[in-house]
C-alpha cells in the first residue's frame, strides 16, 4: 500500500521504520538519504528530518496551547482550555510534590514539558499508520516516520537531557559528597574504590539509559504492531471479493482515492444519521462494517477493527508511558537532590 | 535507528521547551490557580463568620425582645399598681369629702336646731306669759313671772 508499490511485506515495514534522513554522504555530500542503506552510510553526520520536525512542531503545539492558557489565567472562574491545562497543570504539581523533597523551581515545568510533550509525540502513533506517509508520498517525500518518540535518538536525547541535570545538582548539591558516593557507596572501604567506583558508575548510566530505551522500546514495538495489522490489510488486495472487495473487482491494483473516499462518505453519512437519530446503534455499526467489506474485503475490514482495538488499547500504553518518564525524571532529580 | 545528529538537535530543542514552559508557562499558572486556591479558600472564610455573625445577631435579638418583654411586663405592673393607688387615694378622698360633707351638714343641722330652739325659747317665753296672761285675765306683773318664765323656757 505504501510509497513506490513495495514488493513485499518485508519492504512495506522497512519502509515504514525509515525516517527521512538529511545527511553527509559520503559520495553524494549533504543530501536527502534514499533509503535505509544510505543513511546507515551517512553514519553520525545526519539528522532525522521527520523525527525533528514531529517533535519540534508537537513541542510548539505545548507552548501555544499551555502559553494561550497562561495569558487567560485568571484568579476568577477559569474556563475552556483554561480548565484543561489547570487539570494537567495540578495533576504534575501533585506528582511532583510526591516525589521531589527538594527545593528546586526547575523540577515541576521539566516534569509537565516532559509528560505533555511525549504524550503529544506518542499521540502521532494513534494515527492511522499510512495516512501521513501516503499524504507526504504524494506531495514528493519518500520516507516519514510521524512518531518521533519510536526514533532512540529522540528519547535518548531527552534522556541525556536528564542525565545531564542530574549530574549537575548532583555536583551542585552534594559537591564532593557525590564522588565519596561514586567511589565509597556499597562498601565503605578504600581497598574496595575501583569496585565501587564500577558498580555506581553502570548504575548511574543506567538511568538514562533505561529512561529513553523504555520508551523507545514500548513505542518502537507499538508502531510496529500498527504495521503488521497494516500489512494484513494489505495482503487482502487483489483476493477477490472476499479478500479485496469491489475496490479490488473493480480497480485491480490501481488505488483509487475517489472509490476510498466514497466509502467514506457512506460511513460518515450512517454515522450521521445515526447521531441524529434515524437509525439504530446496531444498524450503524453494521452498516459501516458492511461498506467497509465491500470496499477493502473481509480482511480489510478485520485490519480495521484489528487497528481500531489496537489503539483503544495504545491510549493506555501512550499515557501511561508519558507518565513513567516524566516521574522516573522526577525521581532521579529527587535522589540527585538528596544529600547524605 | 541510526543515533546521529538528531540526538543533539532533541537535546536542544528539549532544553529550549524546557526553559520556554519555566519561564512563561508554569509559574504563570500556578501563580493564578494558588491565588484562586486563596480567594476561595477566603471566601469560604467570610461566610463562615458571616454565618457565625447572623447567629450572634440572633441570638442578640432574641435577647432583645426578651429584655423588652420583660420591661413591658414590669411597666404594666407598675401602671396596674399605680391605677390601684389611684383609685384607692380617690377613694380615700371620696370618703374624707363624705364626711366633711356630712360633718358640715350635721354642724349646719345643730346650728338649725339651736337656731330653732333659741327661736322657740324665746317665743315659748312670749307665749307662755301671754297665755298665763289671758288664763288669769289679769294682769300680772311681767316684771317678777319674767324670771320664772325663763326659767321655764331654759328647761325645753
Amino acid at each position: 500500500m505504501a510509497g513506490e508499490n513495495p514488493a513485499s511485506t518485508t519492504e512495506y515495514i522497512q519502509h515504514h521504520l525509515t525516517n527521512l534522513v538529511y545527511g553527509n554522504h559520503p559520495e553524494n555530500g549533504w543530501s536527502f538519504a534514499h533509503g535505509a542503506e544510505e543513511a546507515a552510510e551517512m553514519g553520525f553526520m545526519a539528522i532525522h528530518v521527520d523525527s525533528m520536525a514531529w517533535s519540534i512542531g508537537l513541542g510548539i503545539l505545548f507552548c501555544l496551547l499551555f502559553r494561550t492558557a497562561a495569558k487567560r489565567a485568571t484568579t476568577g472562574v477559569p474556563s475552556g482550555v483554561l480548565n484543561f491545562v489547570e487539570l494537567i497543570v495540578e495533576f504534575i504539581d501533585g506528582a511532583v510534590k510526591d516525589s521531589f523533597h527538594g527545593h528546586n523551581k526547575m523540577v515541576a515545568p521539566l516534569a509537565l514539558t516532559i509528560f505533555v510533550w511525549i504524550f503529544l509525540m506518542n499521540l502521532m502513533d494513534l494515527l492511522p499508520v499510512d495516512l501521513v506517509p501516503e499524504l507526504l508520498m504524494l506531495a514528493g517525500v519518500n520516507y516519514q516516520k510521524i512518531v518521533p518518540s519510536t526514533d532512540p535518538n529522540i528519547t535518548l536525547g531527552m534522556a541525556l537531557g536528564v542525565f545531564i541535570l542530574m549530574l549537575y545538582y548532583s555536583i551542585k548539591i552534594k559537591g564532593t559528597g557525590f564522588i565519596s558516593e561514586l567511589t565509597m557507596h556499597p562498601f565503605n572501604h578504600w581497598g574496595f574504590i575501583p569496585i565501587n567506583l564500577f558498580m555506581e558508575t553502570v548504575g548511574l548510566l543506567a538511568k538514562p539509559f533505561s529512561l529513553g530505551l523504555r520508551l523507545f522500546g514500548n513505542m518502537y514495538a507499538g508502531e510496529m504492531i500498527f504495521i503488521l495489522i497494516a500489512t494484513m490489510f494489505a495482503a487482502g488486495a487483489g483476493a477477490g471479493l472476499i479478500g479485496g472487495g469491489i475496490h479490488a473487482q473493480i480497480f485491480g491494483e490501481q488505488t483509487s482515492a475517489l472509490f476510498w473516499l466514497a466509502i467514506f462518505i457512506l460511513v460518515c453519512g450512517v454515522c450521521g444519521l445515526n447521531l441524529k437519530g434515524k437509525i439504530s446503534t446496531g444498524k450503524t455499526v453494521l452498516l459501516c462494517m458492511v461498506f467497509m467489506a465491500l470496499g477493502g474485503g473481509l480482511t480489510a475490514l478485520g485490519g480495521g477493527l484489528m487497528q481500531w482495538g489496537w489503539a483503544v488499547f495504545h491510549i493506555l500504553v501512550i499515557t501511561l508511558q508519558a507518565f513513567i518518564f516524566m516521574v522516573l525524571t522526577v525521581v532521579y532529580l529527587s535522589m540527585a537532590h538528596e544529600d547524605h | 535507528m541510526n543515533i546521529n545528529l538528531t540526538l543533539f538537535g532533541q537535546m536542544v530543542t528539549f532544553a529550549f521547551f524546557v526553559w520556554f514552559c519555566m519561564k512563561f508557562v508554569w509559574p504563570v499558572i500556578i501563580e493564578a490557580m494558588e491565588e484562586r486556591q486563596k480567594k476561595i479558600a477566603d471566601g469560604l472564610d467570610a461566610a463562615d463568620r458571616a454565618l457565625r455573625d447572623l447567629e450572634l445577631a440572633q441570638n442578640k435579638a432574641t435577647d432583645q425582645m426578651k429584655e423588652a418583654k420583660q420591661e413591658a411586663a414590669g411597666i404594666i405592673d407598675q401602671a396596674n399598681k399605680r391605677a390601684n393607688q389611684i383609685i384607692d387615694e380617690a377613694k380615700q378622698q371620696a370618703v374624707a369629702e363624705g364626711d366633711r360633707i356630712k360633718a358640715a351638714a350635721q354642724a349646719d343641722i345643730e346650728q338649725e336646731i339651736n337656731r330653732a330652739k333659741e327661736e322657740l325659747r324665746a317665743s315659748v317665753a312670749g307665749l307662755a306669759l301671754a297665755g298665763a296672761e289671758k288664763v288669769l285675765e289679769a294682769s300680772i306683773d311681767e316684771k317678777s313671772n319674767r324670771a320664772l318664765v325663763d326659767k321655764l323656757a331654759a328647761q325645753l
